[in-house]
């Protein structure tokens, strides 16, 4: 019988569970700024091999020399990156810290998610009750990925255990000098996780970043790297409905898929980083690079719930090089009180009879700016590509705004191209129906949005399907007055 | 049930009622008839609780219940329905989500668990049928798309679903055809109760031939100018508004 993510949840549910791949780390941390001491030092203390150092050096040498973009459509101070710590042990758990300590706000958001004491516990670091017996969780989840021959572990031990297929990928998609936040990624990632399922293997569960317990310490410089070989197929869940109040302001995290022949990656997302106080002051800049090479008859698809960051820019992308491969973008992208979204994807159609399908989703309230980005270029070898987009933006009130940038490059003649956009308001009269109904105002406005979200929401897994729904509620909560 | 004393009301500063008294009980139908611009679908809204017009003066209330300060939602919850004139569309949200939606929050209001599914499927399989609606059009988005008769029979569908006690069918025959306007008048009348009552708002007698009413009462300029039994209906499709008018002034 095949062992899913559910009967794990099922067993994590009764047992304590520590997650399966802790990396011991000494604590300390660096001073901050940051210079080629400070590389050579961040993967001194990883233990990196010679070549490791050696390209994050080169990514810092090519990062020196770059300026910051600012082509997005946000607005902010930008980070001045000489007063960050480049390195930092994980936060040690507080012995004396319960949960009476932590936020009225954040606890009253946890019980809405449906989040279990322990989890919060972990969320805040506070030690938990019980701590036991929860090798033989890991033990089982690891086995059965082993069995079948998946690699799923932190990069940082990927790079000690399997350097061969790190090194032959790790950059490949998303090269160093990519961009400015790629190029810092590049120099000074954390870790991250690492991925690779062997020739013809399904993955039989959903990988998720949710059995990982450095997650909470990698956040800010994340690196993931996942590779598909050829016939295989994975689905992998990263992130997490639950509030973060992450410290670190900028978040630059960089994803790579590698899809060969035949092999398909679907790779969901839930951002709810802190966005923000209702007066637009802290939250987290987001500036993502996440991007996918598709080889022949291979398939990628990104699947996004973005809830939170006061600034997000993020366009994951398909390079759809092997001919017949394809390439879809699902996006919901939720804005409200300040926050700024810049996001969407680029479609690059190298392959012939390639294809590309965007849905984007944007919900703006409050007197935040919700943008749509999209590139789709086909290139001219790429005979009979075809592409369908649609954009579509709801707003709610009159203080905030959705923008549509969708940019097209065809230089091919067979190429059919379809975009299509809408722009929607949450109306009076489509609330006071609802009410009339017995539908108070804040579950009326939930449920319009899901109807409105409904084609990307039916993307995700179904698990996380139903807590993306509850995250957009409470992210839209009080947004009509 | 509903009694409704010296109401007026106004909209941006404008006057629309202008003191009307009504009194609905249990089993009985009433008709509001009266040219456009007198104010019936003011009246409706008003009593389900839109927020949009200003009561200045009188009272309603529902069960010897001042419901004036409640929200739409209290009220829908307490048993007002309102069929709409013109229902909107929720793209996205199927009929059949959107009435569960509906069912259980007025349950949770009240108390109550969530309908069992297999309780609420056998409902919208009878109520379905009730108004010979077919199973694709429950999984269609609420009244996109919808033709004038599909909207309208959504919408008694629903009052079906919900069992108010006061169901306001504001216009509901405007844009049915004949053979809609059977089913949708059949639905209602088979809906109907010694416990429960029915406020129809129409400009014609067209539809009271099948809903027959206890009363019809004439609304013109914000006021209830004359009440009569259903022959009153009649004598106004016949004869029209004017001699009312004429009455009244004189």
């Amino acid at each position: 019988m095949k062992y899913t993510e559910d009967d794990l949840r099922e067993e994590l549910k009764t047992k304590e569970y520590e997650y399966g791949f802790y990396t011991d780390i000494e604590s300390e941390t660096f001073p901050i700024g940051l210079n080629e001491d400070i590389v050579r030092a961040i993967s001194k203390k990883k233990n990196e091999p010679q070549w490791m150092t050696d390209w994050r050096l080169e990514a810092f040498k090519v990062w020196k020399n770059m300026t910051e973009p600012e082509w997005a459509n946000v607005n902010y101070k930008k980070p001045d990156f000489q007063a960050i710590a480049y390195y930092s042990a994980p936060v040690a758990v507080d012995p004396n810290k319960t949960l009476d300590d932590v936020d009225p706000d954040l606890l009253a958001m946890y019980k809405k998610l449906g989040i279990s004491v322990d989890e919060q516990k972990k969320m805040n670091n506070i030690a938990m009750d019980i701590v036991v017996d929860s090798v033989s969780v890991a033990t089982t989840f690891k086995k059965t990925l082993g069995e079948k021959g998946i690699i799923f572990m932190p990069i940082s031990e990927a790079i000690q255990e399997h350097p061969e297929l790190v090194k032959k990928y790790l950059g490949t998609v998303v090269p160093t000098k990519d961009n400015f936040y790629a190029a810092l990624n590049s120099a000074v990632f954390s870790d991250g996780s690492f991925c690779y399922i062997p020739k013809g293997v399904k993955c039989p569960m959903e990988l998720s970043t949710y059995f990982r317990i450095n997650q909470a310490g990698t956040g800010q410089f994340e690196r993931t790297l996942v590779i598909a070989d050829e016939g295989s197929y994975v689905s992998y869940l990263e992130g997490c409905t639950a509030p973060s109040r992450d410290e670190n302001q900028l978040h630059a995290a960089v994803v790579e898929l590698i899809a060969l022949d035949d092999a398909e990656i679907k790779y969901s997302t839930v951002q709810n980083w802190y966005p923000g106080n209702a007066q637009g002051l802290g939250g987290v800049y987001n500036f993502v690079t996440k991007r996918g090479l598709c080889e022949k008859n291979a398939k990628i698809s990104w699947t996004q719930v973005e809830t939170g960051s006061a600034v997000t820019w993020k366009y994951p992308s398909c390079i759809l090089k092997g001919d017949n491969s394809t390439g879809e973008f699902y996006s919901i992208a939720v804005t409200n009180n300040y926050q700024q979204a810049d996001t969407g994807t680029k479609m690059i159609h190298l392959g012939k009879n390639t294809k590309s399908t965007i849905i984007s989703k944007g919900i703006s309230a409050g007197k935040s700016q919700n943008s749509y980005r999209g590139l789709v270029q086909i290139n001219s070898r790429a005979e009979n590509a075809r592409n369908f987009s649609q954009c579509d933006s709801l707003l709610m009130g009159n203080d905030c705004g959705a923008h549509t940038f969708p940019y097209i490059e065809a230089k091919n003649k067979t190429a059919i191209i379809e975009h299509e956009a809408t722009t929607s308001k949450i109306g009076e009269d489509q609330i006071f129906y609802c009410n009339q109904r017995g539908i108070d105002t804040e579950k009326a406005i939930a449920l319009i949005v899901n109807g409105f979200s409904k084609d990307v929401l039916n993307k995700l897994p179904m698990e996380f399907a139903v807590e993306a729904q509850k995250l957009l509620e409470i992210s839209l909560e009080g947004s009509v007055g | 049930m509903l009694k409704i004393k010296n109401l007026h009301a106004n909209i941006d500063g404008k006057s629309i009622l202008k003191g009307i008294n009504l009194e609905i009980n249990p089993g009985e139908v009433h008709a509001i008839m009266g040219p456009n611009g007198a104010g019936k679908s003011t009246l409706a809204s008003i009593i389900a609780g839109k927020e949009d017009y200003e009561v200045t003066e009188g009272n309603i209330t529902l069960e010897n219940e001042d419901i004036e300060e409640l929200a739409a939602e209290e009220r829908a919850h307490k048993g007002v329905f309102l069929s709409f004139q013109y229902p909107v569309e929720i793209p996205g949200v199927s009929v059949t989500n959107f009435i569960k939606t509906a069912i259980n929050e007025t349950r949770k209001a009240k108390g109550l668990e969530n309908m069992p599914a297999n309780v609420m499927l056998k409902m919208i399989k009878e109520k379905a049928e009730l108004l010979e609606i077919d199973r694709k059009f429950l999984s269609r988005s609420l009244n996109e798309g919808f033709s004038g008769g599909e909207k309208k029979r959504n919408e008694i569908f629903q009052m079906a679903m919900l069992e108010p006690k006061l169901a306001i069918l504001d216009e509901t025959d405007s844009g049915l055809d004949i053979d809609a306007l059977r089913i949708v008048s059949n639905g209602v009348n088979k809906l109907k109760s010694k416990d429960n009552a029915v406020v129809v708002i129409t400009h014609y007698q067209r539809l009271l031939d099948y809903i027959v009413p206890d009363f019809v009462h004439v609304l013109m300029d914000g006021k209830i100018v004359k009440s009569g039994d259903a022959s009153l209906a009649l004598e106004l499709e016949k004869k029209g508004y004017d001699w009312i008018k004429e009455e009244v002034n004189a």
